[in-house]
C-alpha cells in the first residue's frame, strides 16, 4: 500500500471535511428548527469518547445547548494506527487530526488542563484559571499510569527512557527511534500489565509490528512479549497463528510474567516470580487507572481504579450530572477499552444528556457495537467484533450471544477495511 | 492499489458526503421519536454521521428501508457473506433492524 496513498488520503479527508463544514457553518442555522433542549455541557478529554460526545451533543441538541471540550493536546492523535508508525509503514502526522471541524460546528474548543471539579456548584476548574459552569458534565479522560507499582520508573528521567508509547504522540516516536537505534541481534521486551489495561489487542498487535520491521531489517533480532496475564487477552488464535508461521523465530510469547520493578541502568525488567530479563530495547505498557481528574471529581467507584456507571446513560453511579466514557470506566461484561467502544458510548451520553436537557425520557434499550482491526503485517489486518444490549434484569449492557466474531485468517481486504475503519470514526468524531 | 484515480474519487465522496450531511442536519436534531436514530448512531463509526460514508464502507443515508432490512436480514441468516457485518447483523433484532433501516432511508442520500 500505499504509505503515500495513506497520507494522501489523510491530507484529503481534513482538506474536505474542513471545507463542508465551512458550508455548513453558512447555511446550517437558517435550516435548524429550534431545539427544546437547553442548557450547558462542558466535556473534558478530546479522544474517541469525549469528542464524540461534544460533536453529538451539538448536533442533536440544536442551538440551545451550550458544548465546551476542554482538551490540553493542540490536536487529536490517534492510539488506533499507532503501532504502524512502530512498524514504519505509518508516520505519525498520518494520525493527527485537528480540533478545528468541532469548533466550527459550535463547539467551544478550550486548550486547556482539567484540575477539578465542584459537583455540588457544578463547576469544572482550568489549570489556566478560570471556571466552567455546567449543567451536565462528560469525562471522557482516559487512563494514567501507575508508576508508583514500579519504584525504577517513579523519576521522570527513567520515564524518558523507557517508553510506554501507550498514548499517541511523542512517546511513539521516542519508541520508534530506540528501534531504529538498536543493533541487529537485539531483543525487544515488552511488558503487558493485569487487565484490565487500555486496547486489549494492542500489546499483540505492537509484537507483530515490530517483528514485521525486523524480519525486514533486522532479521536477527527477536520481540520477547513478557504478558502479565495467563494468556493473550484478544485475538489469541490470530496472534498465535502469527507468531508460528510468519514471525516463526522472531517472536516469543511468555504467560504470567508480572513486572515488579525495572533496573534502567542496565535495562533490566524484574517479575513476581520469574528470572530477570534484559533488553535492547524495554517497552512497559504500566498498569492503568481513570486519569486524575476522574479520581478529583469522585466517580472512581471500583477497585480505586474505575469509574462505574448507569450504562443507560453513562452517568455516574456516584455522582449526578457528571458522565464518564470510554477506558476511564469500569467496563461492562466482555466490553473492552476501545476506541471504537468509547466512540460508541459519546453517543449513548450525547443522547441521554439531550434527552434529559429537554425533559425527554432516556432511551431504555441502547444497542452498541464494537469492531476492532489488528494490524498483522504492514497491510493484512484482523478483526474482533460484538454487540453489546442492555439487559433490563443485570442492568448492564451485555454481549449478544451468537453475534461478534473473530476473522477466519489475515487479509489485506481487512487491512482496507482497517484503514477505512480509522478515517471513518476520525470523521464521526471530530469533521 | 489504485492510486491517484481512487484518491480524487474519495475526496470527493468525502467533500459531497459531508455537505449533504449538514445540509439533512435538520433531519437529525431534536428528538429521537423511534429510537432509530439512537441504534442507527452505532452504525456512524464506519458508515459515517448520519449514514454519508466518507470511505470505501458503503453509505447507508436514503437507501430504501426494504434494501437496508433485507440486507441486514441476509447478513444475520448467513445467507450473504462479509467479514464484519455477519456478525455484528446476529446481535441486531428484527425491531432493531426495521428502525434503523427506517431511519437511514429517511436522510438524504450523499450527492452524486
Amino acid at each position: 500500500m500505499s504509505l503515500d496513498v495513506l497520507r494522501m488520503r489523510r491530507r484529503e479527508f481534513i482538506k474536505a471535511t474542513g471545507a463542508a463544514a465551512l458550508a455548513a457553518s453558512a447555511g446550517c442555522a437558517s435550516v435548524s428548527p429550534k431545539s427544546a433542549a437547553r442548557g450547558k455541557v462542558v466535556v473534558v478529554g478530546g479522544g474517541y469518547g469525549g469528542a464524540t460526545a461534544a460533536r453529538y451533543v451539538a448536533m442533536w441538541g440544536g442551538g440551545g445547548v451550550d458544548v465546551t471540550l476542554v482538551e490540553s493536546d493542540a490536536a487529536f492523535i490517534s492510539c488506533p494506527l499507532s503501532n504502524l508508525v512502530l512498524g514504519g509503514s505509518l508516520e505519525l502526522p498520518d494520525l493527527v487530526v485537528g480540533y478545528d471541524g468541532l469548533a466550527k460546528r459550535g463547539v467551544r474548543v478550550v486548550h486547556d488542563t482539567a484540575t477539578g471539579v465542584d459537583p455540588d456548584k457544578r463547576i469544572v476548574r482550568l489549570a489556566a484559571g478560570g471556571d466552567l459552569a455546567y449543567d451536565r458534565l462528560v469525562l471522557s479522560p482516559g487512563v494514567d499510569f501507575l508508576y508508583n507499582t514500579l519504584p525504577g520508573l517513579a523519576s521522570g528521567d527513567a520515564q524518558a527512557r523507557v517508553m510506554h508509547a501507550w498514548k499517541a504522540g511523542v512517546q511513539t516516536l521516542m519508541l520508534r527511534q530506540q528501534l531504529e537505534a538498536m543493533p541487529d541481534g537485539g531483543v525487544f521486551v515488552i511488558s503487558i500489565p493485569r487487565a484490565p489495561y487500555r486496547c486489549p489487542p494492542g500489546p499483540y498487535e505492537r509484537a507483530c509490528q515490530v517483528a514485521w520491521y525486523f524480519k525486514r531489517a533486522k532479521p536477527r533480532s527477536k520481540v520477547l512479549i513478557l504478558d502479565g496475564n495467563e494468556d493473550v487477552q484478544s485475538k489469541k488464535a490470530l496472534f498465535t497463528r502469527a507468531w508460528n508461521e510468519l514471525y516463526k523465530g522472531i517472536v516469543e510469547y511468555q504467560p504470567n510474567y508480572v513486572l515488579t520493578d525495572v533496573d534502567v541502568a542496565t535495562m533490566t525488567a524484574k517479575f513476581e516470580t520469574a528470572e530477570d530479563v534484559r533488553a535492547s530495547v524495554l517497552n512497559v505498557i504500566p498498569p492503568q487507572r481513570a486519569a486524575a481528574i476522574a479520581m478529583q471529581a469522585g466517580v472512581v467507584t471500583a477497585n480505586n481504579a474505575w469509574c462505574e456507571v448507569d450504562f443507560l446513560s453513562f452517568e455516574s453511579i456516584k455522582v449526578p450530572n457528571i458522565h464518564v466514557l470510554g477506558d476511564a470506566i469500569q467496563v461492562a461484561p466482555l466490553m473492552p477499552k476501545s476506541g471504537h467502544m468509547a466512540n460508541q458510548h459519546g453517543k449513548v451520553a450525547a443522547a441521554a444528556i439531550v434527552a434529559s436537557l429537554s425533559g425527554a425520557p432516556v432511551n431504555p434499550a441502547p444497542v452498541l457495537n464494537n469492531t476492532c482491526y489488528s494490524f498483522i503485517t504492514d497491510r493484512e489486518a484482523v478483526h474482533v467484533a460484538s454487540v453489546h444490549q442492555y439487559d433490563n434484569v443485570q442492568k448492564t449492557l451485555v454481549p449478544v450471544p451468537g453475534a461478534g466474531g473473530l476473522s477466519p485468517a489475515m487479509s489485506a481486504q481487512e487491512g482496507a477495511y482497517g484503514i477505512d475503519w480509522a478515517h471513518s470514526i476520525w470523521g464521526d468524531m471530530l469533521a | 492499489m489504485q492510486v491517484a484515480g481512487k484518491t480524487r474519487m474519495t475526496r470527493k465522496v468525502v467533500a459531497l458526503g459531508v455537505a449533504s450531511f449538514f445540509a439533512g442536519g435538520a433531519v437529525a436534531q431534536g428528538a429521537d421519536t423511534s429510537g432509530g436514530r439512537a441504534i442507527a448512531a452505532g452504525c456512524a463509526a464506519c458508515h459515517g454521521t448520519n449514514g454519508v460514508s466518507g470511505t470505501r464502507v458503503p453509505s447507508l443515508a436514503g437507501i430504501p428501508l426494504a434494501d437496508i432490512a433485507a440486507r441486514m436480514r441476509e447478513f444475520k441468516s448467513g445467507q450473504r457473506s462479509g467479514t464484519v457485518m455477519p456478525q455484528l447483523a446476529k446481535g441486531y433484532t428484527d425491531e432493531q433492524i426495521d428502525l434503523l433501516a427506517a431511519w437511514f432511508a429517511a436522510q438524504p442520500a450523499p450527492a452524486k
